[in-house]
């Protein structure tokens, strides 16, 4: 009778998944330890141009960020000029001073001589508003900075 | 009585949560860029700038479609680093007695006399820029980096070029004598320093 029919051996054995979390486990800690935060929302585009003679950038250091580049495709109403980001907001040129005198005021003072500004600029920007932005630098007396880049060959910029 | 064996905990969703976790990660964080070609801003100046001599200037001028125009004459920027090695090297006045150059009376008189001025339009790109300034700063690293191999031996860093003192001198974990190497690569910063002066349209 049918009642008493043997179950079918039903196919193949399922796969053992019991090392799964294991697996997994051993990414999200690759990616805690690699990676860090992010600082800052970019409303703008920021492809960093590369080069080969570069040096590690000092983390013992403090280190502002001064962000270029043009508006990305949501905030498509600033134009499509080459734009200076601050934290985490357009910002004018003028600003620049401001931010700077901000940075330092939140340091130790031992440590405002060594402060650092790192130009995270695109690599599709103009040299007009990061020379404007420069020219800020030098008025406010922050004559350390840092043209971020990453590494790479650098001819592979020109084109 | 027979002893009873603790029930197996289910840990078949350990997997989703490890997942939830890894996921969060991979979106809230970025791995950075820290890496970039160090530069000093000169300080704003009242007093007038000094009287240098045409020979000893070498000017690398962008125009706004980013070609380049070095001493007058154009250049490809992959040509642009031997150029520059050439002009800092060049040894016009004979005071340097490491340099190699051609010693060309109408070119630099020795490396502290050599100025580089580095002219953008306000329509070139950042790019490009950056490609220059790595050219130039290349430049500078070769002629550093074969006058280290020269003096290292006599100062006990042999077969070490500029560039690798300078990644051992921040290495924490180095235990060489950081003093010595620091006075060494101070004293070829000394003999080769970096003049660059910018100019902006």
């Amino acid at each position: 009778m049918s009642k008493f029919k043997k179950k079918k051996d039903g196919g193949l054995a399922p796969i053992n998944t019991a090392s799964l979390p294991d697996i997994v486990f051993m990414l999200l800690f690759f990616f805690m330890v690699a990676t860090v935060m992010r600082e800052n929302e970019l409303k703008i585009k920021n492809s960093l141009p590369v080069a080969n003679q570069v040096e590690k950038l000092d983390k013992k250091n403090p280190v502002s960020y001064i962000y270029m580049g043009k508006p990305s495709a949501n905030y498509k109403q600033y134009g499509t000029e080459a734009r200076i980001q601050l934290n985490d907001d357009f910002a004018s040129v003028g600003d620049i001073i401001s931010f700077i005198g901000a940075e330092r005021a939140a340091l130790r003072e031992e440590l405002i001589p060594f402060l650092t500004v790192s130009l995270k600029v695109d690599k599709d920007a103009n040299m007009g508003i990061v020379g404007d932005v420069k020219q800020e630098l030098r008025k406010t007396n922050a004559l350390k900075i840092n043209y971020t880049t990453g590494v790479g060959d650098a001819l592979s910029n020109m084109q | 009585m027979a002893k009873r064996s603790a029930p197996e905990v289910n840990a078949g969703s350990m997997a989703d949560i490890a997942f939830l976790l890894l996921i969060f990660f991979l979106v809230t964080t970025t791995i950075e860029k820290d890496s970039g070609i160090n530069r000093k801003l000169p300080p704003i100046e009242e007093t007038d700038p000094p009287i240098i001599k045409q020979k000893n200037i070498f000017t690398v001028l962008i125009n706004k479609h980013d070609q380049l125009l070095v001493e007058d004459e154009p250049m490809e920027i992959k040509d642009l680093r031997k150029a520059a090695v050439e002009f800092l090297d060049n040894n016009g006045d004979g005071t340097c007695d490491f340099c190699k150059g051609a010693r060309d009376p109408k070119s630099s008189d020795n490396p502290d006399k050599a100025i580089i001025s580095l002219k953008n339009d306000r329509q070139t790109s950042y790019g490009a820029y950056i490609s220059v300034q790595n050219e130039l700063v290349a430049a500078y690293n070769e002629l550093r980096n074969r006058r280290a191999l020269e003096v290292g031996p006599s100062k006990g860093f042999p077969n070490m070029n500029y560039q690798e003192m300078n990644k051992l001198h921040d290495d924490v974990r180095w235990t060489g004598n950081k003093t010595k190497l620091g006075d060494l690569i101070d004293q070829i910063k000394l003999e080769i320093p970096q003049k660059l002066s910018e100019v902006v349209e």
